[in-house]
């Protein structure tokens, strides 16, 4: 029989706020345990909670960047259940009524094997806004649990899509989309390894052509991409062969281990949970108003979208580079900042067209070569030791004919190591090209006086010979003439 | 000067007549006498108090006096105050020392009030006699068999007894007016969202709202003046400007001040249920406004008497929610010994809770229970909606509603304690205003065989002004309100000629 898995994601994103969900405690990663709880993080006797409007204000972004519908009410709710690290004894969430209803996302599905890249769109089933927990810490005193509530009350945007994905590759192309959204409109920063950014993924199979969904199963807390995509092959193999096998699917949560590469369900206790929600008495209804949602727009910068279609279309790019461009909003930054400090000191003669075939090549520059050795070094592009403006130095020199771009590559090696700006670097290891016509002239007449054979070859119709005399040019000067001067001198001597 | 009003106590502090330290250290002498029998403060601290009363002899020297600066009031042990044991009436929070400061609090000590101490009340504000107290009943002034009435007991004694100039109380289903009616005083409950709620510890959040208990309505509209305004940390705290809610009572003078007030009697309210001679009480009350010029309407509220049970859902449910923070973790009781985590929660529950406390809890469960929620919460969210628009109704015909606070007078300690039922009926009367949302209040209007006898007030949604004003109006040509217990002699002394 053949069978079709259907997976559907719930992505607890972290906004970046300030403060915390319901209280002005910092949220900053990494404090020491229970310093950023304040009396709210801790639920002391009588304390309320306040919603953190920048919270709301993330929550609509998204439901803008997604097309999503923003309803005018939202309701907080309490979904009440003991543990430890969760102060109250209820999170506060929201059940029936969400801040954000439906939207879609669209996602690039990449090739795999013989199966071709395709485009699909993954439905959002809703956005809501709730709290974080705080962390039981074991082991850190001999015999005892300790409770941190640094992360207690952190806000989080939960963000639900409807069973639409129907492969480990879809769930996690939709989820690096995803993942690529939140931090394009700057409502999440995307550290996966501090749990910024966490899937649970709901797994069913059935048989292929069935309409009825199979029993599904959830996988709980995923933070990597690569574990999402072993956690569902696993449980999707797993589902498949229990079925084959003439058992039967139950509900349940499941954990994956990333030793194992398995996926085991949580003792049923753990889950046999009521949670009781109603609506919280301590909080208004959230009323977003369509002046709110104009107020946020305005704050909110062009799609990635617009911007990949900018490229494609009035930059000329390839697509590619556009893509890899949009794909994070600190690449993107990136390279803007290129192109605006190349503005600054652009040639006063550059054109619009000049200008679009620089950003190309500033495309080239930022996702192939500064992008290599960031992988290398396994570093981010904010952390990257050549700074925009340095690039943006480099790059003006190879446009205005300074240096060629095999010199460009020493230049910026140089500049990656600390050694200083491109215009020392050049100086220092003299890597200036010879641009001066009559000096790029005088060496031609020496190469042609020398190589009377490979004239007579292409006055004879040997195009390949012009090739070797420009190569010729480029030896005598050492590397450094200019090759395009060489080309357009070399035509005109020859002409004679 | 224990009788004194807050105006007459202000008034002796700005002449110099007595210093606050003097003024604090009478009430202090005065509750270490009486208090080890009436029970009404749990926590007391001289030390704290008299500190507290200098600082307002400073400013009193210095010239920046609020109307409330160095006069003592008793802060029911339920507002969390920075330094002081805060117990809620618990065994749960018996411990607990609180770090922060309640908003209540917070404005009473800008005012430069003094705090005489933390008084008893039922555990978590679940009780109508003050029994449910872990720290043990409190008796009631005028009776010392008899209860004081509840949640706020302790406060209300207080009051009456003169242990304190004024006390602060909470209300969720009649938690002061019930009190107030039961011990002979006046007790005010705003308008939901009037007084932030921050650093008052919940018992069910949408009901919650505190207030004053006092002497009279004139000291009840000082007080209001300093607990009410908005606070940010309340959601549910209202952003409306600052109201003087003296500011009418000055024209209650002359022979009929309410001339033109209209009085609604919801026929409800006097129906069966009452006691006999606490009805006669109330109609004589409402006789004498009469005779100050009011006019009364009789109008019905046809859904109160589903007041009630739509509260024994939607309180029960609210406060299973909110005393689930009192786990054992973090602070409060815990068990000494325990197997594991489940093990540490049910040990530490069990023990730290009451059996009402519990009793609510097991209710609230239930009702939000899956497949529950529908048919008892849902159902009473939509009752308690009928409720409110009866009343919209009602305040079309009329200006001010009028009834009996409590059916009955104090009744004696133990009597009610193993019928819950029975003391739930006794805030029959006064739970309704809480589903609303709207002010009431609760008067002295007279005795019944020599235990007080209170008159409710219900108004419109911010409407305290006028139901202080109505309320002052009765006090200047009545005088229930300035008689008090004789503390030597309870059970013996009955008002002379008000019997």
């Amino acid at each position: 029989m053949e069978w079709e898995v259907v997976i559907g994601l719930e992505t607890h994103t972290q906004l970046r706020t300030k403060s915390k969900q319901f209280s002005g405690a910092s949220i900053t990663y990494g404090a020491q345990p229970n310093t950023q709880a304040d009396e709210v993080s801790v639920a002391l006797p009588g304390v309320l909670p306040v919603l953190n409007k920048q919270a709301v204000e993330c929550a609509i972004k998204f439901g803008l960047a997604i097309n999503a519908d923003i309803p005018a009410r939202s309701v907080f709710s309490r979904k009440n259940y003991f543990y430890p690290d969760l102060p109250k004894g209820y999170q506060i969430s929201q059940f029936e009524l969400p801040v954000v209803g439906k939207g879609a996302v669209t996602i690039q599905v990449p090739a795999v094997g013989k199966n071709a890249a395709y485009e699909k769109v993954i439905n959002i089933t809703r956005a809501h806004l709730e709290e974080d927990a705080g962390k039981s810490v074991h082991g850190a005193v001999e015999g005892m649990s300790g409770i941190d509530l640094n992360r207690a009350g952190t806000p989080l945007l939960e963000i639900v899509t409807e069973p639409d994905m129907r492969s480990a590759a879809e769930a996690v192309a939709y989820a690096k989309k995803l993942h690529e959204l939140v931090q394009w409109i700057d409502i999440c920063d995307g550290n996966m390894q501090e749990g910024s950014f966490r899937c649970d993924v709901n797994v069913s199979v059935r048989p292929k052509g069935q309409e009825k969904f199979g029993t599904r199963r959830e996988i709980k807390n995923l933070n990597s991409f690569k574990f999402m995509t072993q956690a569902i092959e696993y449980e999707t193999r797993w589902q498949i062969e229990t079925l084959e096998d003439g058992g039967t699917i139950q509900q349940a949560t499941v954990l994956f281990n990333p030793d194992t590469g398995e996926t085991k369900a949580m003792r049923s206790k753990e889950e046999a949970n009521d949670y009781r929600y109603f609506p919280d008495p301590d909080l208004l209804p959230l009323e977003v108003t369509a002046a709110d949602k104009a107020r946020v727009q305005a704050t909110m910068q062009k799609s990635q979208n617009e911007e990949y279609l900018r490229y494609v279309n009035d930059l000329n790019m390839f697509p590619d580079d556009a893509r890899a461009i949009t794909s994070s909003r600190q690449i993107y930054n990136y390279f803007e900042s290129v192109l605006a400090e190349l503005r600054k000191i652009a040639v006063p003669t550059a054109t619009q067209t000049q200008d679009n075939a620089n950003a190309k090549s500033v495309a080239n520059w930022v996702i192939n070569t500064l992008g290599s050795y960031l992988n290398k070094t396994n570093l981010d592009i904010s952390e990257s030791p050549v700074r925009p403006e340095q690039l943006a130095k480099m790059l003006s020199k190879i446009f205005d004919n300074t240096i060629s771009n095999n010199a460009a590559k020493q230049v910026f090696e140089a500049m990656w190591m600390g050694e200083g700006e491109a215009d020392a670097i050049i100086e220092a290891k003299g890597l200036k090209q010879e641009s001066d016509s009559g000096a790029i002239e005088a060496i031609l007449d020496e190469v042609l006086k020398a190589n009377p054979a490979m004239v007579e070859e292409f006055k004879a119709g040997k195009e390949k010979a012009f090739n070797a005399l420009v190569g010729q040019a480029m030896k005598a000067s050492k590397g450094k003439a200019n090759p395009a001067q060489v080309n357009d001198l070399l035509k005109k001597k020859l002409a004679f | 000067m224990i009788n004194g009003s807050l105006k007459n106590l202000s008034q002796m502090l700005a002449k110099k007549e007595i210093s606050s330290v003097e003024m604090t250290q009478t009430f202090l002498d005065r509750i270490n006498k009486y208090n080890p029998t009436i029970n009404a403060y749990v926590a007391l601290d001289a030390n704290k108090t008299l500190a507290q009363a200098k600082a307002a002899d400073v400013r009193i020297a210095n010239g920046t006096a609020e109307p409330l600066t160095g006069i003592p009031f008793a802060q029911k042990d339920i507002f969390c105050a920075k330094g002081w044991q805060t117990t809620c009436g618990s065994k749960m929070l018996a411990n607990f020392v609180a770090p922060y400061d309640a908003h209540v609090i917070t404005q009473f000590d800008n005012a430069g009030a003094v705090n005489l101490g933390k008084t008893n009340m039922d555990e978590f504000a679940m009780g109508s006699s003050n029994e449910t107290s872990y720290f043990g009943g409190v008796k009631n002034p005028w009776d010392f068999d008899r209860v004081p009435g509840g949640s706020s007991g302790g406060s209300a004694a207080a009051v009456a007894a003169r242990l304190c100039a004024a006390a602060t109380g909470t209300d969720t289903g009649g938690s002061i007016r019930q009190p107030a009616s039961l011990c002979g005083f006046t007790g005010l409950k705003p308008t939901y969202g009037l007084v932030s709620r921050y650093g008052m510890i919940a018992f069910a959040s949408s009901l919650d709202q505190a207030g004053p208990m006092a002497k009279s309505a004139e000291d009840c509209a000082l007080m209001m003046n300093v607990m009410t305004g908005f606070d940010e940390r309340d959601s549910t705290s209202l952003n409306r400007p600052k109201e003087d809610y003296t500011r009418g009572l000055g024209n209650m003078q002359g022979t009929q001040p309410l001339k033109g007030l209209r009085i609604g009697l919801p026929k409800e309210y006097f129906a069966d249920g009452l006691d006999a001679n606490v009805a006669k009480v109330v109609q004589e009350a409402i006789a004498e406004y009469r005779k100050l010029g009011a006019v009364t309407v009789d109008i019905s509220l046809p859904n109160s008497q589903l007041s009630i049970p739509v509260y024994y859902v939607l309180a029960p449910a609210e406060a299973s929610s909110n005393l689930s923070r009192y786990d054992g973790v973090r602070y409060g009781h815990r068990a000494a010994e325990y197997d594991d985590l489940m093990d540490m929660y049910m040990k530490s529950r069990a023990e730290g809770f009451g059996a009402e406390v519990k009793r609510r809890i097991l209710i609230g469960t239930y009702v939000l229970s899956a497949g529950y929620y529908d048919a008892y919460y849902l159902k009473a969210q939509q009752i308690r909606r009928l409720i409110a628009d009866d009343f919209t109704q009602a305040f079309k015909q009329c200006d001010v509603i009028m009834g009996p606070t409590a059916p009955s007078t104090a009744f004696k300690a133990g009597e009610k304690a193993d019928d819950p039922v029975a003391m739930y009926l006794q805030d029959v009367y006064t739970i309704a205003t809480n589903l609303a949302g709207l002010p009431g209040m609760s008067i002295p209007a007279g005795f019944s065989n020599g235990l007080p006898v209170g008159l409710q007030l219900m108004g419109n949604y911010f409407d305290e002004a006028r139901m202080l004003d109505v309320a002052h109006a009765y006090q200047q040509v009545t005088d229930w309100h300035t008689l008090i217990p004789n503390l030597d002699k309870p059970n013996l002394v009955l008002p002379e000629g008000k019997v």
